[in-house]
């Protein structure tokens, strides 16, 4: 009893005492992420703490050009099949050892060849590394690969010290060494993992704050808890629901951006036994007819506040590479009838969809029955934990799947894996050969014009096939403390602090 | 004594085996697959078939439960999926969370409701024992979740008193330690107290009843010393069994508890390890909570003896 009223008292009086560190900026995270080792990494919220941990060749500019890091600057041979850059010199990994060419190639030859690394669908273009000078390197492609500089704007372009990868091998990841303008302090579980300024940075005189400490919280209520309680600084991903408590709370700003990604109903229409069905193989008119039924506004408006953008391509109408002939779609239900007698399911047909346990999947799918019920389609929803549902989905044990992507920089990241007949995440198990043919040839032009209009051919075919019925493009929610200052939202969702400064309690 | 210790030593063996192969099925049961989990939005199956290899997912399950075992038993857990660190590592990093977290809630527990216990038993019948069954009743039907949410928005954010979620190591910054801690220890201890309250009381009214009470009124003592010395000391056995137990129940709380308030600590690794089908994590914390919670019951036993006499000589 003493005991328990001391410990109360001790509590409150220290209880003044609170608020966060001087300098050292405190972000909320969603999830804790996986390994930080750039070649093994898969999350997307490891890429956020990389963003300040890991220099890249080169970086993108919120409007997803692609400008210079490690890189200064780059040039294409004339068949493109050979990228030489000049690196950035005076350029030193935390641990002292210098960056330059050799170290650079023995990046590539890492995220190609480490047994555990996934990054090496992300590199398979390359076959040659040429040191040409200290700072200067030539990459050898099998043929003309227009992702490259996207894939080295993000984990595979991430360069980690060559001294420390040999030493750790596998392990790196428990104590990574980069080159960002923050380096590794410590990382406990579940908990924090805390990064101190580099004081070598090259470019030092953007870092206006000494360190960073990121917190997983993965309920987003009590993310957002934090940051009133003035715990956190900022965090990201926040939930849509939450738009009014944050922005009812006067210390508080909401920064948003549209996301690289999307979600959508991805159909079985060739993955095994299971595709033999009335909407998958030669289901293309049901599927129309589902994608007719549905309300994209209403969607967004009804589950994510009208926060999400509505879509019906693979990237959002505000992307360069949105096909402007084909418009997101109004509801049609007479349409959608129709194409149901058309397919000769007058009387309604039967749609099973699985769809991942979540609050929001579990509010959209069931938004889209009640939608699609009003034109005689009866979706029966499976809710699974989204690990199973993922294996199923892999494995061709569905119809149909509620199921989204992160997103990539370049257009190609979004939609060649997903629709090609060989693509690493085909799950749909579509295949087309005037699709394969149209998007291989856009991943191998550098002209912006030329796979524009390849992507509207694409697009043109997908329409009527719909092995995905695209629906709508999150938006990226920072919730940030008037404490900090010169934050810029990115498409991609990641938090870049140059040029964030905190301002002291 | 020691032959009694050494004996319910030997029986905790085969009860320890048991629950690991138990678990060890139950995981594979699981639907859903970890390396699958494990090789990123792009799944490379080169990678994946070489992380199956690696992780020795393509021998026969009883083989994977006896390298597990073998390794086991050389103290190596194996090492986890999702972060590379070895398992004993991190729960090496996680128990002292949890211990510290479920000790202070058994302080809240044991301080709220020992004494509410022996109150409404004294006072059985008045509105003072009406307030604190209400009480204790509220206390068992709230959800930890609500609580904790609540106590969070009215503590933290409203009157920013304390922090709203997080840890901070005890020998880092005591205070701030204990501050963090208390929110996540209250929400924790008040249904363990609901059921210690319960528990005292009746335990307590049945004592009260009894002839020796009645004797110690009798030659005049006070009845402070009555109530404590002569009642509550008798009452105390059925509280002990009951607190060794409550232990599952606080590990099984801190569950809940660890993700409302983030904490670090064994609850939430376990939830996490369960979503990433990370087996060797799941696998070697629940080697250690059973053998905590056999540990625990044979404290309890050994206090029994130490409380009663009477068993000594048995």
């Amino acid at each position: 009893m003493t005991l328990s009223r001391m410990t109360l008292a001790a509590a409150l009086l220290g209880a003044t005492a609170l608020g966060a560190q001087a300098q050292t900026l405190r972000i909320g995270l969603q999830e804790d992420p996986d390994i930080l080792d750039p070649d093994q990494s898969r999350t997307f919220v490891g890429r956020i703490v990389y963003a300040s941990l890991c220099d890249k060749l080169v970086d993108i500019t919120p409007e997803l050009e692609i400008i210079p890091q490690l890189a200064t600057e780059w040039s294409w041979n004339d068949d493109n099949t050979e990228l030489t850059m000049q690196l950035r010199e005076g350029v030193t990994f935390h641990d002292g050892t210098p960056f330059d060419a050799e170290a650079v190639a023995a990046n590539i030859d890492r995220s190609q060849n480490l047994e555990e690394s996934r990054r090496k669908s992300e590199l398979t273009s390359i076959t040659g590394v040429e040191v040409l000078g200290e700072h200067e390197i030539r990459f050898d492609l099998d043929a003309p690969d227009a992702t490259l500089l996207a894939q080295f704007a993000d984990r595979a372009g991430m360069m980690i010290s060559p001294t420390a990868a040999e030493e750790a091998g596998a392990d790196f990841g428990l104590e990574p060494i980069c080159s960002g303008p923050f380096s590794f302090v410590e990382r406990v579980a579940q908990d924090r993992i805390v990064l101190e300024a580099f004081p070598e940075y090259w470019n030092a005189e953007e870092i206006l704050v000494d360190g960073v400490t990121y917190l997983p919280i993965p309920d987003t209520t009590v993310r957002l808890a934090n940051l009133q309680s003035g715990d956190l600084d900022m965090i990201e991903r926040m939930s849509a629901t939450d738009m009014a408590q944050a922005e009812s709370d006067g210390s508080i700003t909401v920064e948003r951006a549209t996301s690289l990604g999307y979600d959508g109903i991805t159909f079985n229409v060739g993955n095994g036994d299971r595709a033999d069905n009335p909407f998958g193989a030669d289901g293309e008119l049901l599927r129309q007819a589902l994608s007719a039924s549905i309300d994209r506004e209403a969607l967004s408006q009804v589950v994510f506040n009208g926060v999400t953008t509505p879509g019906n391509q693979q990237y959002s109408p505000e992307s360069p590479f949105y096909a402007e002939d084909y418009p997101v779609p109004e509801r049609d239900v007479e349409r959608a009838r129709a194409l149901l007698a058309e397919a000769g399911y007058e009387d309604g047909v039967t749609l099973e969809v699985q769809a991942p346990n979540d609050t929001d999947s579990m509010q959209v799918i069931q938004v889209i029955q009640a939608m699609a019920s009003e034109a005689g389609i009866d979706i029966s929803i499976t809710s699974k934990e989204f690990a199973t549902m993922l294996s199923d989905q892999t494995a061709g044990d569905y119809t149909a799947s509620l199921v989204g992507w992160s997103g990539r920089v370049d257009p190609d990241g979004n939609i060649h894996q997903f629709m090609t007949t060989d693509g690493g995440i085909n799950d749909s198990g579509y295949s087309n050969p005037e699709i394969d043919r149209l998007l291989d040839e856009a991943r191998q032009s550098n002209d912006t014009a030329e796979r524009q209009a390849l992507y509207a051919e694409a697009r043109g075919i997908l329409n009527e096939d719909l092995p995905i019925v695209y629906l709508w493009h999150d938006t990226w929610l920072w919730a940030i403390s008037d404490r900090v200052q010169g934050f810029v939202p990115y498409p991609d969702g990641m938090i870049r602090l140059e040029g964030v400064s905190l301002e002291e309690d | 004594m020691l032959s009694f210790i050494l004996r319910r030593l030997i029986i905790a063996i085969p009860t320890i085996i048991l629950i690991s192969i138990f678990v060890f099925a139950l995981q594979k049961l699981l639907p859903g697959d970890p390396v699958l989990a494990m090789a990123g939005e792009e799944r490379d199956p080169a990678t994946i078939e070489y992380l199956r290899e690696k992780y020795r997912l393509n021998d026969p399950i009883p083989i994977q439960y006896l390298t597990w075992v073998g390794n086991a038993l050389r103290g190596d857990l194996g090492i986890s999926l999702r972060t590379n660190q070895p398992v004993l590592e991190l729960i090496g990093q996680k128990l002292p969370v949890t211990i510290q977290l479920a000790a202070m809630a058994m302080i809240f527990a044991l301080a709220i409701g020992i004494p509410a216990g022996i109150v409404s038993a004294i006072r059985k019948g008045t509105i003072v024992d009406y307030v604190a069954n209400v009480v204790a009743l509220s206390g068992l039907s709230i959800p930890n979740f609500w609580l904790g949410i609540m106590l969070i928005l009215l503590v933290s954010v409203k009157w920013q008193l304390l922090p709203a979620s997080g840890y901070v190591p005890f020998d880092e910054d005591p205070l701030r330690s204990i501050q963090v801690m208390i929110m996540p220890a209250f929400v924790l201890g008040t249904a363990l107290a609901a059921t210690l309250m319960r528990h005292t009381r009746s335990a307590m009214l049945s004592v009260l009843t009894s002839d020796y009470v009645r004797t110690a009124r009798a030659k005049g003592l006070s009845e402070r010393r009555v109530i404590l010395k002569h009642a509550f000391r008798n009452a105390l056995t059925p509280i002990v069994t009951l607190s060794a137990l409550l232990f599952g129940e606080l590990i099984a709380g801190a569950v809940l508890t660890e993700q409302i308030f983030t904490v670090p600590g064994f609850g939430k690794l376990i939830v996490d390890a369960v979503f990433n089908r990370d087996y060797a994590v799941v696998q070697g914390i629940v080697l250690v909570t059973a053998v905590g919670f056999i540990a625990m019951n044979l404290l309890a036993d050994i206090a029994y003896v130490l409380l009663n006499p009477r068993l000594r000589k048995q």
